[in-house]
């Protein structure tokens, strides 16, 4: 076994082990931290893959981004003390279910799948060939997934400015007016 | 082996073969990776004591007084006495608190220090890392420590711990922005994030001076947000002493509150290492165009030196705010952030886009 593979057991056997504490812890903010195990790992996966692009875009992205909105907003809303309640034995089997199928759903597409390894070169991750595959409507452009994701980022932003915003009523403002 | 202080590619080259002429592929890398983590181990816990007693003579400076002087010469052993003090006080543990999640946040703390200062060129070919995203990758691993002091905050049961917390989980969550998008401009202008590249493409001159305008606002407000990305003052309202005591590491003691005030030091040296690397030529020395006899005398100062003379003045200038400024509010800091360095910036950037499709820079 070389330390590649060694490496490899390590991030995987922590993302499952992380993964399965995730869902089972009853803490809300242990819960939020092992996911954070899991998609650390997950990154350095992609780093063993030399893919330090994707690897970058999961830590800022999920890691620092994602994350740390959950916890923040945990923070804002729950006590040290809390505990999730434990569901009931009826809920847990039929969750137990769905999960089963899922998982046999995804193994089976694995596993049907014929993995052919790529023979193109790798394409030097410099600013021109990002910034080229970025505005590129050609086969390995990602111009329209550019596109539809600042609509939906748009769209996000409409809907928080809209549950943001408070009502002008003028009886409000003459109430935080005399506050 | 060949030792030549202004390139250490050969060193570290002949190195390697020294390891695998003796070991197996395998053992030969981890004994690299013990060297490794050794060397960067002992590089934080020195200069982290170093930046503790240089902040202490500062601000003794700037207030008129004369800072440590009893223990050793000009009190130079004060900081080493007090981390000899630190490891050995008691580990207090809040009754309430999250066990595990309070033991765990100086530690995510810590790494995601560790993990940003790996990529940092020191000298030619003393670079552990040397990613195509280098850039990227700093400020991707970067805003992973804040979740060790949301976590600090939040385990502690404590209220002054949690609002520190979630203050400074505001702050750096906005400044991230301004420091992103002023690397981006330098991005723009050296078109390349493998710091490497951009340390040698400022051989003739540096970023600061080939960018003319826009890299000096790049430049500032890259100064301003790494000032509040590191929690210092005059934008350390996490750690508010008059008000909230310590702010998220009220209730750390010992080697854990130590862990906290050494990642804010060593997060102080990272900001300023970027800004060296990105803006003042990284280990490149000063070049004046074509003034040969000038650049000659500067070419015989060793790079090691040059990064380090940088490094220092950033962050004596970092300092400088420190004990300067007053502490700002926090509607304050989020305006300075939301209304004023943010419209800038995006303006900068744009700025710098004209300079660069001009060819207007030197």
């Amino acid at each position: 076994m070389t330390l590649n593979d060694i490496m490899f057991y390590l991030f995987a056997g922590s993302i499952l082990t992380f993964s399965l504490l995730t869902v089972t812890s009853r803490r809300i903010l242990r819960s939020a931290v092992y996911l954070l195990f899991v998609l650390v790992s997950t990154a350095g996966i992609y780093f063993m893959l030399n893919y330090n692009f994707l690897a970058a875009v999961q830590l800022t992205v999920y890691a620092g981004g994602i994350i740390v909105l959950i916890i923040f907003s945990i923070l804002l809303t729950s006590h040290v003390s809390e505990k999730a309640v434990v569901a009931p034995v009826k809920q847990q089997i039929f969750s137990a279910l769905a999960v089963a199928a899922g998982a046999v759903l995804t193994i089976l597409t694995i596993f049907k799948f014929a993995f052919s390894p790529s023979v193109s070169p790798a394409v030097e991750a410099n600013v021109k060939n990002v910034g080229r595959a970025l505005v590129s409507y050609n086969r390995d452009g990602f111009a329209l997934p550019f596109e539809v994701i600042s609509i939906l980022l748009l769209a996000a932003m409409v809907g928080a400015i809209v549950l943001a915003k408070k009502e002008k009523n003028p009886e409000n403002i003459e109430k935080q007016t005399k506050l | 082996m060949g030792f030549n202080i202004y390139d250490f590619s050969g060193m570290t080259h002949n190195m390697h073969l020294w390891f695998m002429e003796r070991m197996s592929p395998t053992a030969t890398t981890i004994v690299e990776w013990t060297v490794i983590g050794v060397s960067y181990m002992l590089f934080v816990a020195l200069f982290g004591l170093f930046l503790v007693y240089a902040e202490r003579k500062v601000c003794a400076a700037f207030q008129q007084r004369l800072g440590p002087m009893r223990v050793g010469l000009w009190g130079l052993l004060q900081t080493i006495a007090d981390f000899v003090k630190l490891l050995m006080k008691e580990l207090i543990m809040p009754k309430s608190a999250d066990k595990f999640l309070y033991n765990l946040a100086p530690f995510i703390v810590m790494i995601a220090t560790f993990l940003a200062m790996a990529v940092l060129p020191f000298a030619k070919g003393l670079q552990t890392l040397d990613f195509d995203i280098g850039i990227f990758y700093v400020t991707a691993v970067s805003s992973v420590g804040v979740i060790g002091i949301l976590l600090a905050g939040w385990s502690s049961n404590n209220k002054y711990s949690l609002i520190g917390a979630m203050r400074s989980g505001a702050q750096i969550l906005s400044y991230e922005l301004s420091v992103s998008l002023s690397l981006v401009t330098i991005i723009i202008l050296a078109g390349s994030m493998q710091l490497s590249v951009i340390v040698e493409s400022q051989r003739d001159s540096w970023f600061l001076f080939k960018g003319h305008i826009p890299s000096l606002i790049a430049f500032v407000i890259f100064l301003i947000a790494g000032t509040a990305e590191t929690n210092r003052g005059p934008f350390d309202l996490a750690e508010a002493e008059s008000e909230l005591t310590a702010g998220f590491h009220t209730e750390y003691s010992g080697i854990k509150f130590a862990f906290f005030f050494l990642a804010e030091y060593i997060n102080m040296f990272i900001v300023a290492a970027m800004a060296t690397t990105v803006f003042l030529g990284g280990w490149m020395p000063l070049h004046f165009g074509s003034i040969e006899s000038f650049n000659h005398v500067m070419d015989f100062i060793p790079p090691l030196v040059w990064f380090f003379m940088k490094v220092c003045g950033v962050i004596f200038l970092i300092m400088w705010f420190k004990w300067t400024f007053p502490r700002l509010r926090v509607d304050q800091i989020l305006t300075l952030e939301w209304k004023y360095l943010l419209p800038i910036n995006l303006v900068n950037i744009l700025l710098m886009c004209l300079v660069v499709l001009t060819k207007f820079h030197l």
